[in-house]
């Protein structure tokens, strides 16, 4: 009995003393890996105050912060599955302090930071000289295996001087012919060895690679890298109104998108 | 008077622009000449290359002690790759060369696959040795073909520009000489490659073309197709949807359908076997709109997809947020086996959860043979082989492709180490490590 007085008490306090701002600050969603956002920015930070997490706080559901995840639902005696559902959370709450002002500071002035406990928040932060504020939430992205980011933006440039006159699935498909042609013993195998082969691309050849893409260029990009390819299989395309090469017919032919013919 | 002042001006004029003229064309040459020198610095490297590989591949056959062959054929496969590489520079990708390419690219791989096999326990067989002597006798003739394209280059100051010039003005009648050498060179190739000298082992390193395995049943027309695609991707029948039939390049036939709806922005594709009707993969272009569902929600709904359209036995493997879609990898799994090569993947937007992309391609021609094969070895002999320094968190059984793209049943391990993450395969038969790989989905963003 007095064993659940000291409970009540102390819960009692402890509602007193944190503003009630804080527990509910996670959204109802279950957060799981590959996840990107606030609510991951929150879980990282309390993970890390608990000395859990000691990866970058950067609102991106990593590996790092899915083990750091899974040895707290362990040490808490939760299920461990690597979800941040209700009762993770709620746990995590409790335990945990989250200075969220603190870290959206940091994260936009772009420093250094760590967000343990029992250690002044004043002396985990590294000023990075410039200090560019940014407009972005995180402060990194997922990316698919095998690619960085300036690789998709390589790809996408490619993609938008070879193909913007096309439709959206014409897009992927000369994107997806990169990376057939990665793959393929005939040419290159880095992205950059086949998009700069000479004479492989007009757009590379007369300089519109380097026009700004669009955001439905790199769109199209992310969706051959991650599994999509409309060409069934293709290494080569042309434009039938423009082709000036009577190879390139002979080619055996998949299919039309778009103004592009896709061939083996 | 005045007239004395123009005549000034005008000469002052032209000879300005002269000098601007002439400047400009001093430029454009020094820029001619600096691309002209990469071409011919590609070139002669390759000739080179070829040379040394020539020379590698004839040592090799004279070697006998294996501490001395090993070394030999990893320097056949740099040399291989990096011939490949002074191919890839060339501006020969209007021209036919793709079968010399082809050839440089299978000596790496088969060079390289002996090179790391323990040659004191399993030696190269008779085969493989007949195979090095067709790779070196090949070799020898590409050399000849070569060289003797390099002497008429030097010769007669033969310039790179003209053949890229000539490739793309697709000019018949004038015949380059580099162009003609580079022809009887993949001419040498195509007889040697299709000539039986190569053996099994040579042969069997060509990626073979796979079809839709699974898509079995009667060819369907293309109404047909239209109703699959309907039915798959829960359509009101008012849209309007165009058929197009696979041409002849195909390895396997299929329909192309485009949806185009007048109420919703952006059409959806969607390409369908010809045998069976399978959807291959589809894909709606319509713009989402910002997130208002998890990530997890959205895996419960593309779960609730698999099991509306007969997929059974996925689990998921791969969740990532992209912006404002999720994109979801699923995996065959039977008995707790992940079957990696029978993948799904899938795009679900995260603005009203609906699936908006959807490829079963690998699945639809993964034929990897059932039952599966039982392990032979145990996880806690496997375990054992895994590295000391590694922090195992997660294990189970899976089928992988490994590197002679046969299908192998391993043990998988999820570990740590030092703050990366690791995935581990070791074979369930033999106690190899078939891959180990580093798992990184997250780059820090730059400036």
């Amino acid at each position: 009995m007095a064993r659940k007085w000291v409970l009540f008490i102390a819960l009692a306090v402890w509602t007193c003393i944190y503003p009630s701002g804080y527990a509910s600050a996670f959204s109802p969603q279950v957060i799981q890996r590959g996840a990107v956002g606030d609510d991951v920015i929150e879980l990282q930070a309390r993970l890390q105050y608990l000395g859990f997490y000691n990866g970058k706080i950067d609102g991106v559901f990593g590996w790092r912060t899915y083990w750091a995840l899974r040895n707290f639902q362990y040490e808490y005696g939760l299920p461990v599955d690597g979800l941040a559902g209700a009762e993770t959370k709620r746990k995590l709450v409790k335990a945990s302090k989250y200075y969220e002002q603190f870290v959206k500071e940091q994260i936009r002035q772009g420093n250094d930071f760590t967000h343990y406990g029992g250690i002044p928040l004043s002396q985990q932060v590294k000023k990075r000289g410039g200090g560019s504020s940014r407009a972005a939430i995180t402060t990194a992205s997922n990316v698919p295996k095998g690619f960085s980011q300036n690789d998709i933006r390589l790809m996408a440039n490619a993609v938008y001087g070879e193909a913007r006159g096309e439709p959206y699935i014409g897009q992927v498909a000369v994107a997806a012919v990169i990376l057939n042609r990665l793959e393929h013993p005939s040419f290159p195998d880095t992205v950059a060895g086949v998009i700069f082969q000479p004479g492989a691309f007009t757009a590379v050849a007369d300089g519109q690679i380097w026009l700004t893409p669009n955001e439905t260029a790199k769109k199209a990009v992310l969706d051959a890298i991650n599994g999509w390819d409309p060409t069934g299989g293709a290494i080569y395309y042309f434009n039938p109104a423009t082709a000036t090469s009577s190879w390139i017919w002979s080619r055996p032919q998949i299919k039309r998108i778009g103004n592009h013919i896709f061939c083996k | 008077m005045v007239r004395n002042i123009l005549i000034a001006a005008l000469v002052v004029a032209v000879i300005g622009t002269g000098y601007w003229g002439y400047r400009e064309h001093q430029k454009k040459n020094a820029i001619l000449i600096h691309a002209e020198n990469n071409y011919q610095r590609a070139f002669h490297d390759l000739a080179y290359q070829i040379d040394l590989l020539h020379d590698k591949l004839g040592a090799t056959l004279a070697m006998n002690s294996h501490a001395s062959l090993s070394p030999a054929l990893a320097e056949v496969w740099k040399i291989a790759s990096e011939a490949h590489s002074d191919v890839g520079q060339l501006p020969l990708s209007l021209l036919p060369f793709n079968k010399t390419q082809e050839f440089l690219s299978k000596i790496g791989e088969f060079s390289y696959r002996t090179a790391v096999r323990d040659l004191e326990k399993e030696p190269l067989t008779k085969e493989e040795y007949k195979t090095l002597e067709a790779l070196y006798k090949n070799a020898g003739a590409i050399r000849q073909e070569l060289r003797n394209v390099q002497h008429l280059v030097l010769e007669n100051n033969l310039r790179w520009m003209d053949v890229e010039l000539a490739l793309a003005t697709n000019d018949q009648k004038g015949d380059n000489i580099i162009i003609d050498g580079f022809k009887a060179v993949e001419k040498n190739v195509d007889t040697f490659s299709t000539s039986s000298e190569f053996g099994p082992s040579f042969i069997g390193l060509a990626n073979e073309e796979k079809g839709f395995v699974r898509a079995k049943g009667r060819p369907i027309s293309k109404d047909e197709a239209k109703r699959v695609a309907r039915e798959f991707l829960g359509l009101k029948g008012t849209e309007k949807i165009k058929v197009t039939e696979s041409g002849n390049g195909a390895d396997e036939r299929f329909y192309s359908l485009t949806i185009h709806d007048s109420k919703t922005k952006g059409d959806i594709y969607m390409d369908v076997t010809k045998n069976g009707g399978y959807p291959i993969w589809a894909l709606n272009s319509r713009p989402v709109g910002k997130p208002k569902i998890s990530l997890h929600e959205a895996l419960n709904r593309g779960m609730a997809f698999l099991r509306r359209h007969q997929f059974t036995g996925f689990e998921l493997y791969d969740s990532t947020q992209y912006d404002n879609v999720a994109v979801l990898t699923f995996v065959k799994s039977e008995n707790g086996i992940r079957i990696y090569p029978e993948a799904i993947q899938m795009k679900v937007a995260l603005d009203n959860g609906h699936v908006v992309g959807f490829t079963a391609r690998d699945y639809l021609s993964s034929s990897i043979p059932r039952p599966l094969p039982k392990p032979t070895l145990t996880v806690e002999e496997v375990r054992k082989k895994v590295n000391p320094h590694l922090k195992v968190m997660e294990q189970r059984q899976a089928v992988i492709m490994h590197d002679l793209q046969k299908p192998v049943l391993c043990y998988e391990f999820l570990g740590t180490l030092g703050g990366e993450t690791y995935q581990l395969f070791i074979n369930a038969a033999t106690g190899l490590e078939e891959k180990v790989e580093k798992l990184e989905s997250v780059e820090p963003n730059y400036g």
